[in-house]
Order: structure tokens, then C-alpha cells, then sequence
């Protein structure tokens, strides 16, 4: 009965895929940071995605990469983010052979499932995806068919399962407020606009030596400028460059320059 | 015209098919075309959004300074590669690379022209199609958000993680408005695949108004508006371009994900970023705008949908697409987060939500009362179109109508705005906040200002660099043998 035929292709990337996606399973369970966790499993996500693919299944494999690989994962991964990087898992047993009796039911788990798939199957005969869903039609259409004919209650009844929780969701996050106890931002830039001054303070330390908030803006003729006192502090005056006006004390410029030693008083013009 | 270019036209039969240099051929090529164009939308990129600002821009390196972006690569390449002490150190390497491959990966899918002939094979001017290719390049780019959320994660950074939180939520955010604006096409077309959705595009149908027969338009960007949009301010968010840069926001994140990175593992990101431009340009011109289809005056000439020439319409269009990238960048400035997801969430999801109800709902119209698609769009939905864009135009005048009153009184000189009215903020100044005992506050209108009594936590690199200081000897490499460590600590 299993005359099923196996490119070489597909042989090729089972082998492959087939040992990564497994790695992937195992460093999920074996890694003790969360992030990395997450890592293998999308490792193993993508291995699927490509086997749908490789067995005539795209739209399904296109749907496993960009719903659970793209946007589940994601999520998993922004949560993860969100509780911190640092925080592997304690190795300490809390349980006393928790980690010895886990493995174990898990392999007998595992045995149990893979033995009745095993006999499930192996007597099944093999029609190919072609044969069920009608030579010419594609393997999209044939899902759309069924996914709005025959199964047309579970997919309705499935959405509305997950809009319910989404909603349920949205109800437990949501924080009530009275309206209009809170003035969005429109009020409050036209309200600013209305006082005597739209724009934004002037920062403390512009054209100043310090730029501690009790130094105040300086405008350009050197006055402290009054709007940018800070709340609270008494202003504090910060000691100015000497302010240097003419040529007496600026100096020549090849003697701030420094390249005549001693520097010429005449203003440096004989060479 | 039209038995010339169904000739060319290539279908899905033809993808699968190619001797097997055919295949490496059009590999490479479509990685040479990729990196060409990412140094040319730098470079163009910089001289536009000059101009825009009154500026030269790149004129030193090569021929009017357009092998600039050549000079910054090979700049970027020879910088030096830090590795954070903080980072994770797989994740960290791995980031770049998650970025960029299926930046390359989704282009596989975009067709460049109909059918040619290659050293005497025939062959579509296309890597592979499938009859999900467009969800080839959404899945690429739910693949490569994850470069970009690992990269500011793995950083070990404040900043980078702030970005990466932000890119995450932004990324998945507006996937979903641009997989719904590609929904539309999907019911037009019939087909997922690149290939026929062009083919789709190709003639428009015929119409008769008022006795007057003429060819409709066939492009989707006409023909689906509200799609192309949805579509187009998505994948701005998609790529995070100005003005929905947040993850990159450089005025708050300082580099965003990738402020760590340097050298070639920047460079991967940058390249990651820009073939995701070009990528989505290229999808923008398949899926709206014809493919490699000649526009209309163009199109009247026979020869313009065969051999060759398509690659430039092609080309030309992608071209267009980028430059409304840059000039999006020259001209808007950055979000505020909440507003962005805002936008997404509340306008845009449901915008293309409410879209494809009416495209469905015409499309039965259309094959129930046996009408064309095109008969369709001109007779019930270019009324419906001037209904809502005049049902919009009276809501934005009503709920702008206070404003434009007031604008009109203050212009006419019958109030003074300047006047402040007691109900509102009061204002900010010195005269009006006298400085209060008891320490100060987050005070009214002033800056905010740190607890007087704050004590500065010992910072934990002072704290290390004494235990190493009390260890002994501290090899920098750059000291001579003479150096005690107490000079490196006090330095």
C-alpha cells in the first residue's frame, strides 16, 4: 500500500530540515534563557513551514512563517523583552526528581503518541494531495472552498472565540475615565497659545558656562534672562569669559596663533 | 498589441522549468540588481533630500558625487567591529544576518519583464513565482523584523531595546494593515501570484459612457484607491522610513536597535533597510501600478510590453516609488509613538477592513447583475467615492469650525487672542511663579527639576575599574611599562 514516492529534492531537504527542526525542539526545552528558548522554537517553526511547503502545502506553510513564526513569536519575544534580559531560569529543584521524572513521562509521552500515529497510518493508502483536490484546482482555492462550505461553522465559530478574547482582553486592560477629565493635547497647545508665550522656555545654560539648572539663560547682551529661572532655585551667577572688546586686548592674530616668539607688540606686521 | 504581449506573458506553467545556469544567472542577477540599487537610493537619496533643503548634497566622490555611497561602503567596512560587553554575544552576531536574508529572499518573487530570450532560452525575466508569491514577500518580512527586534535585545543597552520594543510593535502593527490593503488585489486579480496579478493588469476594460466606448484604467492603484493608500503609508511603517523612523528615532533613542553596531554588521542593517525600500517599491509597482507594464501613452506603442524594454518601465516605477520615500523624508516630521499606533490601529485597520467589504460586496453586484468589473467601478463606485470624500469634507469643516471662526474674528481684529483668558494654563514666567521655601517641585509650567536632596548612587564601572585598580597590573596595551595602575584610575 505505501507506494509513496519521495523526490530526491524532498528526501534532500527532509534530511536536513528534519535534524534542524529537531535541534530546534531540543534547545527550546535544554537553553536557559527565555529569548533563546524562543529562538529554537521559531528555528523549528520555520523547518515546518518549509516542510508544508515542500509537500504541496504553501498557502499552509506561508500561513505557519507569517502567523505563528512572524507575528506570534513576536509577541512571545516582546514579552520576553519586557521582563528583562537577565533573568535565566533558576537551576535550583524546587520539587525533589522533578527533572528525572519529567524526562521520563515526557519519552513515555512521546513513545505512546508516536506508536498510535505509527499504527494509525501505516496501513492508510496514500491518494496525494492532487487526487483529493481535484487536478486543476489549486491548493489555495480547494482551502477556500472548504475553508467557506464544509467547515464553514468551525471557522466561524473559531473567530469568534478569539474575538472574545481579544475583547475579554481589552476589558481587563482598560482603565476607566471620566471624559474630559483629561485635556488632550490639542486643548493644551491652543491654551498655550493663548498666553503671552506659545513657545517653549528657554533652556537653562544657553550662551552660559554652566549648565546646571540654577544658571540661568543669558540673552545676548549678557543679562541673565528672567524666564528661564528655574522653580524654586535662586538663580546663581556664573562667572563670565572675560569679554574681550578691542585690538589692545585680543591681540595681534599671529600672536594668538603663537607662531612668533615673543610675540611683537606692534601687531606682528613686520615679518 | 494584445496577442504580443499574452505571448509574452509568462504563467505559472513557465516558473520551475530553467536549465540550471538560467536559474544562477538570474540569482545573481537579482542580487547585483539589489545591491545596485541600494547604492544608488543612498546616494540619491542624499542629493534629493539636498536639493530639498537647499544644499549640494555629495558632489566630491566620482562623476557629480554619485559614487559616493561606494566611498561609504568601503568606509563602513574597514571600521572597526565592537563587540558590547553586555551583548549576547550569538544573538548579537546573528541580528544583522536575520536582517538581511530575507530583505534578498523577498525579491525572489517580483517579476521584472514578460518572457525574453537568454543565450536562446526562453524564460521569464523573474527568479520563481508560486501561487502564494505574494505571500513570500510577507512572510520575508515578518522574518526580518526579527533582525531588527534580536539586534536592539542582544545589545544589552537601554536604547536599543527601547527601539527594538518599538519596532516590534510597530512591525506587527502595520503588517497587518498592508496584508489587508493587498486583500482587495487578491479579489481583483484572482491570483496570489506576482506574475498573473500583473497579467491581470493588462488591459483594462472596455466601457461605454454616454455613447463613447474607451478603455478603462487597468491599474489597481486606480482601480482600488483606498488599497493603494492603506498600502502605501503601511510600508512606510513596514521599513521604519521618516516619518515613522520611532525604532531609529535619533533624536530620542540616539541610533535606536542598531546604536551598538558598527562596522560590516551595520552595514547589514543599513543594506537590510534599504533592499526592504526597494522591496516594497518593487511590490508597490506589481501589485498597483502595472508591473512592468508600460503606462499609458507608452503603452499605445506595440512594441513596448515585449523583449527588453519593460525592465525599464519597470525600473522607472521603482524608481518614482523611492523617490516618494525620500521625499516623504524631506518633508514630515517624526510621529509621537502613541499617535503612530493610533493611526495604525484606529484608522488604518479599520479603513481596509470597512474597504474590503464594499470590494466584496461589488464584486457579487458585479456577478449577479452580470456587469464588468469595470462598468462596476465607474457606475457604483465613483458616486459612492464622491459621497464619502464630500461626507469628509463637511466633517472636517464641522469639526474645524470653531478654529476657522476665531481665525476669522482675530483677523477681522475683534478679539485679541493674546489676551489670556483666565480659564486657561497659567502662564509660565518667573512673575508669575515666585520661588517657594520647601524645596522645590515639579513646578507649574517651569522645567523639571531633580530632588534637591539627591544622592548620586557610586557608579558600578568606578566600583570595577578599583578592584582592578587594587588587583595590580592593568594591561591597556597603549601605556608604557612605567604606568602604575593608579594613573589609569585617575585618568
Amino acid at each position: 500500500m505505501n507506494d509513496v514516492v519521495i523526490g530526491t529534492g524532498e528526501a534532500v531537504v527532509f534530511w536536513i530540515l528534519g535534524p534542524l527542526a529537531l535541534a530546534g525542539a531540543l534547545g527550546m526545552v535544554l537553553s536557559r534563557n527565555a529569548v533563546h528558548s524562543a529562538l529554537w522554537l521559531i528555528n523549528t517553526m520555520l523547518a515546518l513551514g518549509v516542510f508544508y511547503v515542500v509537500q504541496e502545502a504553501p498557502f499552509l506553510g506561508a500561513v505557519q512563517i507569517i502567523v505563528y513564526t512572524g507575528a506570534i513569536m513576536i509577541l512571545f519575544l516582546f514579552v520576553l523583552m519586557l521582563v528583562g534580559r537577565d533573568t535565566s531560569d533558576s537551576v535550583v529543584e524546587t520539587l525533589r526528581g522533578q527533572r528525572v521524572a519529567a524526562i521520563l513521562l515526557g519519552i513515555g509521552f512521546a513513545g505512546l503518541v508516536g506508536a498510535g500515529i505509527a499504527r494509525a497510518t501505516r496501513d492508510l493508502p496514500v491518494a496525494g494531495l492532487d487526487a483529493v483536490q481535484g487536478g486543476d484546482t489549486s491548493n489555495i482555492e480547494a482551502i477556500a472552498q472548504l475553508l467557506f462550505t464544509r467547515y464553514l461553522l468551525a471557522f466561524e465559530v473559531t473567530s469568534a472565540l478569539l474575538i472574545t478574547a481579544a475583547v475579554g482582553a481589552m476589558v481587563l486592560a482598560h482603565i476607566e475615565r471620566e471624559p474630559g477629565t483629561r485635556r488632550t493635547q490639542k486643548e493644551l497647545s491652543r491654551a498655550r497659545f493663548l498666553t503671552d508665550r506659545p513657545q517653549t522656555l528657554p533652556g537653562p545654560g544657553v550662551h552660559a558656562r554652566a549648565n546646571s539648572v540654577a544658571a540661568p539663560a543669558l540673552l545676548p547682551d549678557g543679562r541673565p534672562a528672567e524666564d528661564s529661572f528655574a522653580t524654586g532655585i535662586d538663580p546663581q551667577e556664573v562667572d563670565q569669559m572675560p569679554r574681550p572688546t578691542g585690538r589692545a586686548q585680543l591681540g595681534s592674530p599671529d600672536a594668538a596663533l603663537g607662531t612668533l616668539d615673543p610675540a611683537p607688540l606692534d601687531g606682528g606686521r613686520q615679518p | 498589441m494584445n496577442v504580443l504581449a499574452a505571448a509574452d506573458q509568462p504563467t505559472l506553467e513557465d516558473f520551475g522549468t530553467d536549465v540550471w545556469w538560467i536559474v544562477l544567472i538570474k540569482i545573481v542577477g537579482v542580487f547585483a540588481v539589489l545591491v545596485l540599487l541600494t547604492l544608488f537610493a543612498i546616494v540619491f537619496e542624499r542629493k534629493v533630500v539636498a536639493r530639498m533643503q537647499q544644499r549640494i548634497g555629495p558632489n566630491r566622490v566620482g562623476p557629480r558625487g554619485y559614487l559616493q555611497s561606494l566611498a561609504d561602503g568601503l568606509k563602513l567596512a574597514f571600521k572597526e567591529d565592537i563587540m558590547p560587553a553586555l551583548a549576547d554575544k550569538p544573538v548579537y552576531f546573528l541580528a544583522p544576518v536575520i536582517a538581511t536574508i530575507p530583505a534578498f529572499l523577498a525579491f525572489s518573487v517580483i517579476p521584472l519583464g514578460p518572457t525574453v530570450s537568454i543565450f536562446g532560452q526562453q524564460t521569464p525575466l523573474q527568479l520563481t513565482d508560486a501561487p502564494i508569491g505574494v505571500l513570500v514577500v510577507l512572510a520575508c518580512s515578518a522574518m526580518g523584523v526579527y533582525g531588527i527586534v534580536l539586534g536592539g535585545w542582544a545589545s544589552g543597552s537601554t536604547y536599543p531595546l527601547l527601539g527594538s520594543l518599538r519596532s516590534a510593535a510597530q512591525m506587527v502593527s502595520y503588517e497587518i494593515a498592508m496584508g489587508l490593503s493587498i486583500v482587495a488585489v487578491f479579489l481583483y486579480a484572482g491570483t496570489m501570484s506576482t506574475s498573473e496579478i500583473v497579467a491581470a493588469q493588462a488591459d483594462g476594460s472596455r466601457l461605454s459612457l454616454a455613447g463613447v466606448e474607451f478603455t478603462g484604467p487597468s491599474w489597481y492603484a486606480i482601480l482600488l484607491p483606498v488599497s493603494f493608500v492603506i498600502y502605501v503609508v503601511a510600508v512606510v511603517g513596514e521599513t521604519n522610513r521618516a516619518p515613522f523612523d520611532l525604532p531609529e528615532a535619533e533624536s530620542e533613542l540616539v541610533g535606536g536597535f542598531h546604536t551598538e553596531y558598527s562596522s560590516l554588521k551595520f552595514a547589514l542593517f543599513f543594506l537590510a533597510e534599504y533592499i526592504n525600500m526597494v522591496t516594497v517599491s518593487a511590490l508597490a509597482a506589481t501589485l498597483f501600478l502595472g508591473g512592468w507594464r508600460a503606462p499609458w501613452p507608452i503603452s499605445l506603442w506595440d512594441g513596448a510590453n515585449t523583449g527588453w524594454w519593460p525592465l525599464l518601465w519597470f525600473f522607472l516605477k521603482v524608481v518614482a516609488a523611492l523617490f516618494v520615500f525620500i521625499w516623504l523624508r524631506g518633508t514630515l516630521p517624526r510621529l509621537r509613538y502613541d499617535q503612530f499606533m493610533r493611526f495604525g490601529w484606529k484608522v488604518l485597520v479599520p479603513t481596509a477592513l470597512v474597504w474590503i467589504l464594499a470590494v466584496a460586496t461589488m464584486r457579487t453586484v458585479a456577478r449577479e447583475a452580470d456587469l464588468s468589473t469595470g462598468e462596476v467601478a465607474l457606475f457604483v463606485g465613483v458616486p459612492i467615492a464622491l459621497l464619502v470624500l464630500a461626507g469628509l469634507l463637511i466633517a472636517s469643516r464641522a469639526s474645524n469650525r470653531a478654529t476657522r471662526l476665531a481665525a476669522r474674528e482675530a483677523a477681522a481684529g475683534s478679539i485679541h487672542p493674546t489676551e489670556a483668558e483666565p480659564e486657561v494654563l497659567p502662564p509660565a514666567g518667573p512673575r508669575h511663579r515666585p520661588a517657594r521655601g520647601g524645596g522645590p517641585s515639579r513646578a507649574e509650567g517651569g522645567f523639571p527639576i531633580p530632588p534637591m536632596d539627591l544622592k548620586v548612587p557610586p557608579s558600578p564601572r568606578l566600583r570595577s575599574r578599583e578592584t582592578v585598580a587594587a588587583g595590580g597590573v592593568v594591561g591597556t596595551g597603549r601605556r608604557g611599562a612605567g604606568a602604575t595602575p593608579e594613573e589609569d584610575v585617575d585618568e
